[in-house]
């Protein structure tokens, strides 16, 4: 159809530059700054943080300080400051940041609720333009806030404990602050895409709370040992995540996600039919599922689910050789005082088994411990983006490349070792725990990424049924196979091998 | 036509909220769309505003393409929204401003149709004063103005006077009759029957994402409940003048001083019947035709909805 005139609109006047489409976030950005500084219940909190908290961890510094020297250690007086003050560092660059999450749960999904997207929905503006302004408003205050904290810190330290902070803890903790900022807000984007009200919202929060609470102890102690080399590596493993998110983000939030999106109410018929539809259904969307029986599960459906599964398998793949390989390099660094003898005529099994972390050495007990140690993979797998999974992995194959380094430094053929103690029972159980953490991998991921016609609890639903189904019908068997080759045939191997 | 859909169908899930829409719009034109609650209203305004993409079926806007040029769309359309959805702690200067400032419209010239529109909605001298603290009517003012702020020729209205007191609905009623008589087109989206009959050049009843009627007001009342129905009161009691009369024209009902009947050409019936009544020496007090409202054309479109469309 023609054009009217009086309609005709020039490609000049609709501005696709990068610098205009800024602009248009930018007055976003602009507007909902303005909006959090008229909301006393977020600048009273954030002034509090920034202008009297860091004078008081300051002065806490300064007290602590003073404590190791009144209590004879006065030796040791300056190690402890040096090591303590960059933790507080930390502590008066999060504490503002805290607040770009609910910032942005607000801004993400308030204005859902409140009604007052749509309007801005039916602007020129652009999806990302939108996605931008927004993740901009909801960084800067906090972000600005945690800034001026950490610059009127490192005053307060100069004037009241005379303490110079290297300039590479600062850059870090700097950098770490706007990085886990820019996770929390562009994660809750990623979570209150799927959500209807900033109350579903904030219960999915905890899904980006607790990883950064983990992530953040993990940066205190880091701090506090000055392992600034392993810092680097965190932030770097921050920027991925970020950009990941982000990416996610752009995908996840536009017009048609947002004002399509149905409520989240949680029915029980509802559970039951999408369990009903997931559980039956072949991997793949939109897919009729033909009468499911077990034949039909082992023949085609499992399989097919594995095939789907190609790119967890292969991450987590390379995680395990990742895991042996780091083993390995340990082993090479650290070679055992005693060699390997030592290590197997020490108590260290037994006080492993005492301690509940080794099985007892019978099928039930290996088969129990596997199928526990699996699923809490799986249950931290959730609350980590499947990242806790991935790295539970990477412990007992770590241990195989520890044991098998250790065995080429003392000239064992690394070969017999490996058939030896591993192999027989290895070739059952590391597919499966393979599998398993790939599975439990997505779960995570399903969080982030939800599969495309997919809404976040579906597709959340789907990748449990997923596991669960993988899990039971073909994990669980070969763990049990696997405990019965480790209790009885993998000793006799390693005896016959070995020699007794 | 201005506004043009072709099997414009729009699913959500399992549901489809718009199914098989097939629409025309003059330019200049107001059509009043009209629908129970989910009848599909909101999604099809929200298609035609390139907010939401259809499953199927297309449409264009003044020529462009909903999907294919949706920020087109977007720039030359004005939108009201089924709420205000305004930003309470904002002042309405400010939240005029923030608006024509996303539609790519200079600051003087913001400033100038800011103030154009307040004057026109009687609201000039509370630009300072933040949104909070208006009242329903006058949020749902502010938010007419919001859409209205880079001047679109075309508009698409859900509800614009829902929760408005009757004086502020007044005033909306007779801006958008002057946007009429200034070529503007307009598809509004209402359930008050009363506004849309006012208002309405067309109307198109639409239930379970079909439209089931499509015509002017009086096109539809004829096509729905027949030729009209006239009322004739005397002074003196009927009695044997009442088969006389039933030889001139068919009564439906009567009484003692009164009778109804129906014709399909007043224009000559209605003379005659008083010319005859006065050879006969009765006296008539009134002759008029019986209200029929617009109520009981949707109620019986709506009530047979799944049958095909109606046009008028």
């Amino acid at each position: 159809m023609e054009i009217p005139s009086r309609f005709r609109v020039s490609p000049l006047a609709m501005g696709k530059g990068a610098s205009e489409s800024l602009a248009k976030a930018l007055v976003i950005t602009r507007r909902e700054a303005h909006d959090s500084l008229r909301d006393w219940r977020i600048v009273t909190p954030i002034l509090l943080l920034t202008l009297i908290f860091p004078w008081i961890m300051s002065l806490a510094s300064k007290v602590a300080a003073n404590f190791a020297v009144a209590y004879g250690v006065a030796d040791n007086a300056a190690i402890i400051t040096q090591q303590l003050v960059p933790f507080s560092l930390l502590i008066v660059g999060f504490f503002p940041i805290s607040f770009s999450l609910v910032i942005a749960l607000e801004t993400f999904v308030g204005e859902r609720e409140r009604n007052t997207l749509e309007p801005l929905l039916a602007t020129p503006i652009s999806d990302g333009e939108l996605y931008l302004g927004k993740l901009l408003a909801a960084m800067l205050l906090p972000v600005a806030a945690s800034y001026l904290g950490l610059v009127f810190h490192l005053i307060g330290l100069r004037w009241i404990t005379n303490y110079h902070i290297s300039a590479q803890a600062f850059l870090q903790v700097a950098l770490l602050t706007t990085m886990e900022a820019l996770v929390m807000v562009a994660g809750a984007v990623v979570v209150s895409s799927h959500t209807t009200s900033v109350r579903a919202a904030n219960l999915l929060a905890s899904f980006i709370i607790v990883p950064i609470a983990l992530f953040l102890q993990g940066e205190a102690v880091l701090l506090f040992w000055m392992r600034y080399d392993v810092i680097w590596l965190m932030i770097l493993g921050l920027l991925i995540v970020d950009l990941a998110l982000v990416r996610t983000g752009i995908r996840i939030f536009n017009r048609e996600g947002i004002l399509a999106r149905q409520y989240d109410e949680v029915t029980r018929s509802g559970l039951r039919r999408s369990f009903s539809r997931f559980w039956s259904s072949p991997p793949g969307i939109g897919e009729e599922p033909p009468p499911l029986t077990l034949g039909r599960l082992y023949r085609s459906h499992l399989p097919r689910l594995l095939r789907h599964y190609l790119s967890p398998l292969s991450v987590v793949l390379v995680v395990m050789a990742g895991g042996l390989l780091m083993g390995w390099a340990f082993a090479m660094r650290y070679p055992l005082r005693g060699g390997l003898e030592g290590l197997v005529n020490s108590d260290l099994g037994r006080e492993w088994q005492d301690l509940g972390v080794m099985p007892g050495l019978n099928v039930w007990g290996i088969f129990i411990h596997n199928v526990r140690a699996l699923l809490i993979a799986a249950f931290l797998g959730v609350i980590s983006f499947g990242v806790a999974s991935l790295l539970l992995l990477l412990v007992p194959l770590g241990m195989v490349g520890f044991l098998l380094g250790q065995a080429v430094s003392v000239g064992y053929s690394p070969f017999i070792i490996l058939v030896a103690f591993v192999l027989p029972h290895g070739l059952v159980e590391i597919p499966a725990a393979w599998i398993a953490t790939a599975f439990a991998l997505k779960i995570g991921a399903a969080i982030l990424a939800p599969p495309r016609g997919l809404s976040l609890g579906e597709g959340f639903l789907l990748a449990i049924i997923n596991f669960l189904k993988i899990f039971f019908l073909l994990v669980v068997p070969l763990l049990l196979l696997a405990a019965f080759l480790e209790a009885r045939v993998t000793p006799r191997v390693a005896l016959w091998l070995l020699g007794g | 036509m201005i506004i043009e859909t072709q099997n414009l169908t729009k699913e959500f899930g399992s549901l489809r909220a718009v199914d098989g829409l097939n629409l025309q719009i003059r330019e200049g034109e107001i059509l009043v769309l009209l629908g129970p609650n989910g009848a599909g209203k909101t999604t099809t305004v929200r298609l035609l505003a390139s907010i939401l993409k259809p499953t199927s079926g297309r449409a264009t806007v003044a020529g462009y393409d909903v999907v294919e040029q949706a920020k087109i769309i977007r720039r030359m359309v004005g939108f009201l929204t089924e709420f205000p959805g305004l930003y309470l702690r904002m002042s309405l200067g400010d939240y005029l401003d923030f608006f024509g400032e996303l539609y790519g419209i200079s600051k003087e010239k913001r400033r100038r149709r800011s103030e154009e529109l307040m004057e026109r909605f009687g609201v000039l001298g509370i630009r300072e004063k933040r949104l909070a603290e208006f009242s329903k009517g006058m949020r749902q003012r502010v938010a007419l103005m919001r859409t209205l702020i880079h001047d679109p020729q075309i508009l698409f209205l859900d509800e614009p006077t829902s929760a408005m007191d009757p004086h502020s609905a007044k005033m909306v009623r007779d801006y958008i009759r002057g946007l009429r008589s200034s070529r503007h087109t307009i598809l509004l989206c209402t359930h008050n029957l009363a506004e849309a009959e006012s208002l309405a050049d067309r109307m198109a009843i639409i239930s379970q994402g079909r439209i089931i009627a499509l015509g002017t007001p009086g096109e539809l009342k004829r096509q729905l409940l027949g030729v009209p129905l006239f009322e004739l009161r005397l002074a003196s009691p009927l009695d044997s003048l009442l088969s006389r009369v039933g030889e001139w024209v068919e009564i439906e009902e009567h009484g003692p001083y009164w009778f109804r009947y129906r014709t399909a050409l007043p224009e000559e019936v209605n003379p005659l019947l008083l010319h005859r009544l006065a050879e006969e020496g009765a006296e008539v007090v009134t002759l008029s035709e019986l209200p029929r409202s617009l109520e009981e054309v949707y109620l019986r479109i709506v009530e047979d909805g799944d049958g095909d469309t109606l046009s008028v």
